[in-house]
């Protein structure tokens, strides 16, 4: 997939993130600039520790940057009180975690509609909406499953239906498939593949390869730095495999 | 000028839409509301077994709140339908030895009422419509071989009548008639005419009061059953004239006087006190050698007696709300560490800190309700074994609405006030650390 326009979804100017450990000064954010279009699927990779989740947070308003300068979907989030922050994190951001964190008391439908529930106007419509997206990811006929009763794969799919029910600009994702074997990996993969080719602008933070290798563009970060940013060819024969993908690969070829 | 317009503008346009701000905040919390108390009941359900651990110092509490106003009421009740039974105008003047004073050591033939003492008592006490001198003793009665030990003999005027409020069944009262002339006629109750056997038409039958023989002219109907002034216990009452009585016995007497109207009460005992002062020649500063007994004073006795037993309850109850309060914290603190992962993620999906605050606050609202409806219940039952203990005068116990309201609102604001802690601590958590706490 190209490119279809060039709407900026983020722009990130001189992020700096610095945590105080008693005297001592740690730079986890050093000075990040980059920029997101819409419908962009990226990888974020790093070794642990180079600031992958530091700026998962900042990109997704759950933390604030130090100093610089973060805009999301033309708003600038540096400035705002935590109220509106958690009003942009409800209508902009979705967020998919590497443990799901759904809640086990409730049924996917429920866990589904739960950010509309913080929503202005999803309110009236969540039974509906969150139905619709839950046929999306190809979960419809587990609308009424608790979590224990789903496997690994249809939790992860229960979270991403969470997190695109509010009809987010950005849809983070840190380390999707961390808690998944490779074959369910590939599905959840793929479904980030489908809801790309939809429009659905995507960051994924991941440490392993062939997860990054899905995405167009893959922006490596050390020390706190950006290092590398680069297009990804995305043609699937040249991309390391997972162990167990043998069969997908025969299919392909 | 133009500026003039647009801030008119502003303010109109601000006038215009504020309801609808208003409407939209109202409806996004009761959204809120509905959603907390969803959730609430949720998490009471997942955790029934600690959740009613939880909350039973609420339910004692609210249990003996009910239970304890239930009572009282009832009492209260029992105690002001005796009141009036009694009637509330009555005032009685009895003897009364001094504590201090010259009359201190007096002899009892001083201190003691004459009859000749209460002449002339209408014409000066202007308040007081009536009065009856009254004398009583227990006497053994008879009627052929059946007989009554220790029946109440009372020696009255015909006034009693008006004071008393008792109806004569039958036959006639006494009139002054028999007053004037000492005669022997008598009253009796129909406890006492069925006791001795007496025929269902007894009027005219001569019956034995201690040795003499009395003629009974009239039945007067029982008196009230009073658990507060019956205590006596007895309806074997006979009734002779005042003077017949206090010819034969001259015993000790005292005296019911009955003011005109009940508010008339104070105004009726300084004329009272007035006129026996004058009439016992005491001197200003000599403490009084009678005392006046009115009903309100009991009344304002047993109103000080209910608040105290109010206070010393309210106290026991407040100890266990506050117990429960603690119980209900605690559970709260655990219940957010608990869910720590749960306040990270809904505060990543765009719940805000007030959101959470009020989740939890409701929760723990919810709790103590859910524990007050239950020790309403068990109130309720309570109540309804109170009233059944045989003679504590307690069968009016009942539970007013009051109370349950009263309940359920100490229960709420337990809920508010011991709920507030841990809410704000779930509010406050930061949404990244708490999204990696395991």
């Amino acid at each position: 997939m190209t490119q279809k326009n060039n709407r900026l979804i983020i722009r990130l100017k001189d992020v700096m993130r610095i945590y105080k450990v008693g005297v001592e000064r740690i730079h986890a954010l050093d000075g990040i600039n980059f920029e997101l279009s819409e419908n962009e699927y990226v990888a974020v990779m790093g070794p642990s520790g180079s600031g992958k989740s530091t700026l998962m947070n900042v990109l997704g308003c759950l933390d604030r940057a130090t100093s610089g300068y973060y805009e999301l979907d033309g708003q600038d989030t540096t400035k705002m009180s935590d109220t509106a922050l958690a009003h942009v994190r409800n209508e902009r951001i979705g967020f998919v975690f590497q443990s799901f964190e759904l809640l086990g008391q409730l049924n996917a439908l429920k866990n589904v509609e739960m950010p509309l529930i913080y929503s202005k106007d999803g309110w009236w419509s969540r039974h509906k909406r969150a139905k619709q997206v839950l046929e999306r990811v190809g979960l419809a006929d587990r609308v009424k499953h608790k979590p224990n009763q789903l496997s690994g794969g249809e939790k992860q799919r229960v979270a991403i239906a969470r997190a695109l029910v509010c009809n987010p600009s950005i849809l983070l994702a840190d380390e999707p498939t961390g808690n998944l074997d490779s074959k369910t990996s590939d599905g959840i993969l793929e479904l980030f593949d489908q809801l790309h080719r939809e429009g659905q602008t995507i960051v994924i933070v991941t440490h392993e390869e062939y997860v990054a290798h899905h995405t167009e563009r893959m922006i490596h970060m050390k020390d706190g730095r950006i290092c590398s940013d680069v297009k990804n060819n995305r043609d699937p024969r040249k991309k390391p495999v997972a162990a167990n993908t043998n069969n997908r690969q025969k299919e392909l070829t | 000028m133009t500026a003039f317009i647009r801030a008119f503008k502003a303010i109109f346009r601000f006038i215009y839409q504020a309801p609808a701000a208003v409407i939209r905040t109202s409806l996004a919390f009761l959204r809120l509301f509905y959603q907390s108390v969803f959730l609430a009941l949720g998490q009471i359900w997942a955790n029934k077994t600690r959740s009613i651990l939880t909350t039973i110092g609420i339910v004692i509490g609210v249990a003996s709140v009910t239970s304890v106003i239930a009572a009282l009421t009832g009492l209260k009740t029992k105690v002001l339908r005796d009141f009036e039974s009694f009637g509330t105008n009555k005032i009685y003047v009895i003897p009364h030895w001094p504590r201090t004073g010259r009359f201190k050591s007096a002899s009892w033939r001083i201190i003691r009422f004459r009859p000749e003492l209460f002449e002339g008592l209408l014409e000066r006490c202007p308040s007081i419509e009536n009065y009856t001198l009254i004398t009583e003793r227990s006497q053994t009665i008879g009627y052929g071989i059946h007989g009554i030990d220790g029946a109440r003999v009372y020696g009255i005027n015909p006034a009693w009548h008006q004071i008393e409020n008792r109806s004569v069944v039958m036959g006639r009262p006494f009139t002054l008639t028999d007053e004037e002339n000492g005669w022997q006629v008598c009253l009796i109750t129909p406890t006492v005419r069925d006791e001795l056997r007496l025929d269902q038409n007894c009027i005219g039958k001569r019956i034995v009061v201690g040795s003499r023989s009395f003629r009974i002219v009239g039945v007067v109907e029982r008196r009230v059953e009073s658990s507060m002034f019956g205590g006596m216990g007895s309806s074997e009452e006979v009734f002779i004239p005042f003077s017949t009585a206090w010819k034969q016995w001259n015993p000790w007497m005292y005296v019911i006087a009955s003011c005109r109207k009940p508010e008339l009460s104070e105004e009726a005992q300084a004329e009272l006190r007035f006129f026996l002062r004058q009439a016992r020649r005491l001197k200003p500063g000599d403490p009084e050698t009678f005392r006046l007994e009115v009903i309100e004073a009991y009344l304002q006795s047993f109103n000080k007696m209910a608040l105290a037993i109010t206070a010393v309850a309210g106290g026991v109850v407040g100890i266990s709300l506050l117990v429960g309060g603690v119980g209900i914290m605690n559970i709260m603190l655990v219940s957010v560490s608990e869910r720590t992962r749960e306040i990270g993620l809904r505060k990543a999906v765009g719940a805000r800190s007030s959101a959470i605050l009020f989740q939890f606050l409701v929760e723990s609202v919810v709790l103590c309700l859910f524990g007050g409806l239950i020790g309403a219940g068990i109130g309720q039952m309570l109540t309804s074994l109170i009233a059944r203990i045989p003679h504590a005068s307690l069968d009016l116990a009942y539970v007013p609405i009051w109370a349950i309201a009263l309940s359920f609102g100490f229960a709420g604001s337990v809920g508010i006030f011991f709920g507030m802690f841990p809410a704000i601590k779930a509010a406050r958590l930061d949404p990244i650390e708490a999204l990696r706490h395991e």
